[in-house]
């Protein structure tokens, strides 16, 4: 593997050159690298048509003023026989324009999947170190918890902590809730894998000459460790963090299809499939499977985006 | 002279990198009779193991024999694939590995291993193939050989493990046996049993020996020959005890001095400068002239004689023999 | 040995206090069982009656053990939803997910392993290629995907296969099964299909980079050198060392499928315990929540269990007592 000598060999010990070899070799390998380019391509097209979403799509499917139920099923490239309106991806039962829809579901769908694999991030790396550096009991819980969290899926575990949620939320705000609810439990089903990572880099760390140096000198040893275990997890950290960020989406989606996420008046990739199922018997073929495709266009870059980052930057990692 | 078990000549492997073709084996020649050992020496990345596995077709891609020929009792076998191959390997050849810990599939019995190899080659009955295998582990010397049969690789020691791998490489009865670095993975008193087995198999059986090793220990006490290599070339070839005691090639001559048991008669030991240089790096002329203290220009413009099987023995422009009259 | 799985019983135990705790707590915090019980029209009388009777006036562990007592005996109460035993609703809809799991299960370990051990043979062939690249889409794509896209093709468009339900089913005592009908099985393909690609994709996936470790290992070059043929090469030896580590990923996935179980059955309205979950999700209806989760975690931990135990069959090195301290 050629990618082996692209490993950093910068001084930990100063994160700015650290980073900047790491960008460098990265870049290098980026380049020669054509998946990973036009991954990487279909990534930010797709991020940043989410993202700027009110400018590009051509409706606001979420204005009932500007809906006309006269467009609805227009088949995608053709003009609404009524209407003469044009829609190039086609148009649902109400006449929303099924791009736009998408558009918009992105949105919610990265939003939070990026939200989710953040706070399990956070969550992961702040347990992980703390594990790590405390030892003993406390240790021995995280740890234990991370086992045990470990023994069952991801998707059934945020599945149950939705379900609690839901329970605990006062009806009245569930729909507004929804959101934030599936961030929290992708987020909880997530962290252990950083956890994991943070904690061993931490336990070497812990004793080394600096830190034990650092504590007799009186100064803070865990702010000192922070700077110097960061910049070593980084690594593993932003592989586990892209690949977790396909495995979100996958979640999310997952989620709201069974219809325990995103609510119909918001909806994600994952709701729009389950609304285009129901009219997949009558022909309307277009609402089904464009949503659909967007979803594994997405997840598909971003995985093999993640699949090069991890033989790029650590081979070893698995 | 009857026509040698092994008859190497003029072999060259190449890998192909993206820094260019590399060398590790460049040009080598040499014969091993029945029943003789063959002891090549050489620090690692000289060539020696790689020069085994190109005889027995085990070479790793995209590592390939590019030039030379492989003769086996007179039958060429540099060019053969596939099921001509593996026929020839464990049949006629066979080999012993440096790590008898992970040569041997942990997950079979030493029973399996063996009645598999004999019944691969041999056309026995399985309780024949049994019999066999057991014979075999007699005689490599392990006790209650019948009861061990069924036990797994891991309920053996080293040493008793290192016995069972010879005893799997002897057991279809190959004329030619390959032991890289057969003791180096073991504990030194374990060391001189197996040497002293592999000569009395050698003896015995009439088998060709190729004893791969860096021990000069090894090779003294084992081989009736020394081959030394120097970064893929042959350096010198001859009998154990005049290389040994007269050698004519300079880097010989180095690595007898540093070698405690070669060179007993002397009070300290002493180190060749320098190290050898990497096959992607090779110095113009001889190999090893940035490190000889007699290396003149030609040494540096021309690279050394090309040694052949059977005449000469160092593959040097001033053998140490006539040195005087040659610098002078 | 014995400590090992003494060992293993014990944490197994832990996850199911853990997960019984988890469950517990969901009755305790979730909602207030009083009010999901009566009605509106309640006097306080009534509700200190059924505190009293329920027992929630106890001390929360009093309450934590009597919980576990009664899920012991698989006593969750009634369902908020259908107002009847839960115990009862599960194991009628048992059957319809234990079998659909068990056919999935079969087709993603026979496809998983069978590619695998394809992929990593043929390293290079085109096919085995296809076949990786397949694979990575097969991983992003999750499963609800697959199914809407398998229905698509084989009920909208060909008409082959029926979309959803189980189909005729014959019932054998508590048992129904849809073994037996022409219809029960027609209806089970494509459920199948979707619950299993993504196991075996990741079976796929693991056993080629497991094997192709393997195929690099000593005792495989040893087992060449010897001439032993490829085939038993590649299915005895290397297969028989690429399943130890396979195994506990494998049996895990295996547990995940009956998680799984929850999309596919929602996707093709498969009458199981899945379906029941999501539908309680949806309603907060919290014992069935409580009681699948806690069947699930008996389900998890016997099948880790199990897969414990597996290794104790094909790797004689565990076999022996020291093995607690764990070779892997």
């Amino acid at each position: 593997m050629t990618q082996t000598e692209l490993r950093p060999k910068a001084d930990p010990a100063r994160p700015s050159r650290f980073s900047r070899a790491v960008n460098s070799d990265l870049f290098h390998s980026f380049r020669s690298n054509p998946v990973a380019v036009v991954s990487a391509i279909v990534v930010m097209v797709l991020i940043l048509a989410a993202v700027f979403a009110p400018l590009v799509a051509p409706h606001d499917p979420f204005n009932p003023a500007t809906l006309n139920l006269m467009n609805g099923f227009t088949p995608p490239g053709e003009a609404n026989a009524f209407t003469g309106d044009f829609f190039v991806l086609g148009t649902d039962d109400q006449g929303r324009d099924v791009f736009s829809t998408i558009l918009y579901g992105m949105r919610i769908s990265l939003f939070v999947g990026f939200s989710a694999v953040l706070f399990a991030m956070v969550l992961g790396v702040i347990l992980g170190l703390i594990a790590g550096y405390v030892g003993g009991w406390v240790e021995t819980i995280i740890m234990r918890i991370a086992d045990i969290q470990l023994t069952f899926p991801a998707i059934l575990v945020a599945m149950l902590i939705f379900g609690i949620a839901k329970g605990i939320t006062p009806p009245a705000y569930r729909d507004q809730m929804a959101i934030w609810v599936l961030i929290v439990a992708i987020g909880l089903s997530d962290w252990v894998q950083f956890a994991r990572v943070v904690r061993g880099a931490t336990l070497v760390e812990k004793n080394r000459e600096y830190v034990q140096a650092a504590k007799i000198a009186g100064r803070s040893a865990f702010s000192i460790m922070l700077r110097h275990i960061l910049p070593n997890v980084m690594n593993s950290v932003l592989v586990i963090a892209t690949i977790s960020l396909a495995l979100a989406i996958i979640a999310e989606a997952t989620l709201s299809f069974l219809g325990v996420g995103a609510p119909p008046t918001k909806p994600s990739l994952g709701t729009l499939i389950s609304i285009g199922q129901g009219f997949m018997f009558s022909g309307e073929w277009w609402i089904l499977i464009f949503p659909a495709l967007t979803l594994l266009a997405l997840a598909l870059s971003i995985n093999l985006l993640g699949d090069w980052l991890r033989d790029a930057l650590n081979p070893k990692l698995r | 002279m009857s026509t040698p078990v092994l008859s190497v000549r003029d072999l060259v492997v190449e890998i192909p990198t993206r820094k260019g073709l590399l060398k590790p084996v460049d040009g080598v020649s040499f014969d091993i009779a029945a029943g003789e050992i063959l002891g090549v020496v050489g620090e690692s990345g000289a060539g020696k193991s790689m020069t085994g596995n190109a005889v027995i077709g085990l070479l790793d891609r995209p590592a390939r024999i590019a030039a030379g020929e492989v003769r086996l009792l007179g039958d060429p076998i540099q060019n053969l694939k596939g099921e001509a191959l593996r026929r020839q390997r464990g049949k006629r050849m066979g080999m012993i590995f440096q790590d008898p810990l992970t040569s041997l599939n942990p997950l079979l019995t030493v029973g399996e291993q063996l009645t598999e190899t004999i019944r691969e080659h041999l056309d026995v009955s399985k309780s024949e193939a049994l019999n066999r295998a057991i014979a075999a582990l007699e005689e490599v010397g392990i006790p209650a050989a019948r009861q061990r049969i069924d036990s797994y690789p891991h309920e053996f020691s080293g040493g008793m493990r290192q016995r069972v791998v010879i005893a799997l490489a002897l057991c279809a009865e190959p004329e030619l046996v390959i032991a890289d670095e057969p003791t180096t993975a073991l504990d030194v008193s374990v060391q001189a049993q197996i040497i002293a087995l592999l000569k009395r198999l050698c003896r015995e059986r009439g088998v060709a020996v190729m004893l791969v090793t860096h021990d000069m220990g090894v090779i003294a006490e084992a081989a009736d020959r020394i081959a030394v290599m120097y970064a893929g070339r042959m350096a010198e070839l001859g009998p154990v005890r005049d290389v040994i005691t007269k050698p004519h090639h300079p880097y010989t001559a180095g690595l007898m001095a540093s070698t405690p048991v070669a060179s007993r008669g002397q009070k300290r030991l002493r180190q060749i400068p320098g190290a050898m240089p990497r096959l992607d790096a090779l110095p113009d002329g001889c190999a090893f002239h940035p490190r000889c203290e007699k290396a003149t220009d030609k040494c540096r413009a021309e690279p050394g004689p090309t040694l052949a099987a059977d005449e000469g023995r160092a593959a040097c422009w001033y053998p140490l023999t006539q040195t005087k009259e040659a610098t002078a | 040995m014995l400590a090992y799985i003494i060992r293993r019983v014990a944490q197994s135990i832990l996850v199911l206090l853990v997960t019984g705790f988890v469950a517990f707590s969901m009755f305790s915090f979730v909602g207030d069982p009083i009010d999901n019980m009566l009605g509106q029209e309640r006097t306080v009388a009534d509700i200190a009656r059924l505190r009293e009777q329920l027992g929630l006036d106890q001390p929360f562990f009093v309450q934590y053990w009597r919980f576990l007592e009664q899920a012991a005996q698989g006593n969750f109460g009634l369902s908020y939803r259908q107002g009847r035993p839960v115990s009862d609703i599960l194991i009628e809809r048992l059957p319809a997910t234990l079998e659909l799991a068990f056919v999935s299960g079969l087709l993603a370990l026979c496809g998983g392993i069978g590619l695998g051990i394809f992929t990593a043979i043929r390293k290079r062939g085109v096919s085995a290629n296809v076949i990786m690249t397949l694979s990575l889409v097969g991983v992003s794509l999750p499963t609800f995907l697959i199914g809407i896209l398998l229905i698509y093709l084989f009920s909208v468009e060909l008409g082959w296969l029926p979309s959803f339900g189980r189909g005729e089913v014959t019932r054998l005592g508590g048992w129904t099964t849809g073994f037996l009908t022409e219809s029960g099985l027609k209806a089970l393909i494509l459920p199948a299909i979707t619950l299993g690609l993504y196991q075996m994709t990741l079976i796929m996936r693991l056993v080629r980079t497991e094997m192709l470790e393997v195929l690099r290992m000593d005792y495989i070059r040893f087992a060449r050198a010897r001439g032993i043929r490829e085939r038993a090469i590649n299915f005895h030896h290397a297969l028989k060392n690429t399943l130890v580590p396979v195994i506990t990923i494998t049996g895990l996935q295996l547990g995940s499928i009956i998680a799984f179980a929850i999309i596919t059955e929602t996707v093709f309205q498969w009458p199981g315990v899945g379906l029941l979950f999501i539908n309680a999700v949806q309603f907060v209806d919290i014992p069935v929540m409580a009681a699948y989760l806690m069947m699930i975690s008996v389900m998890f931990v016997g099948i880790n269990l199990i897969v414990d135990l597996l290794y104790f069959a094909i790797d004689p090195r565990l076999r022996v007592d020291r093995s607690a301290a764990g070779g892997h």
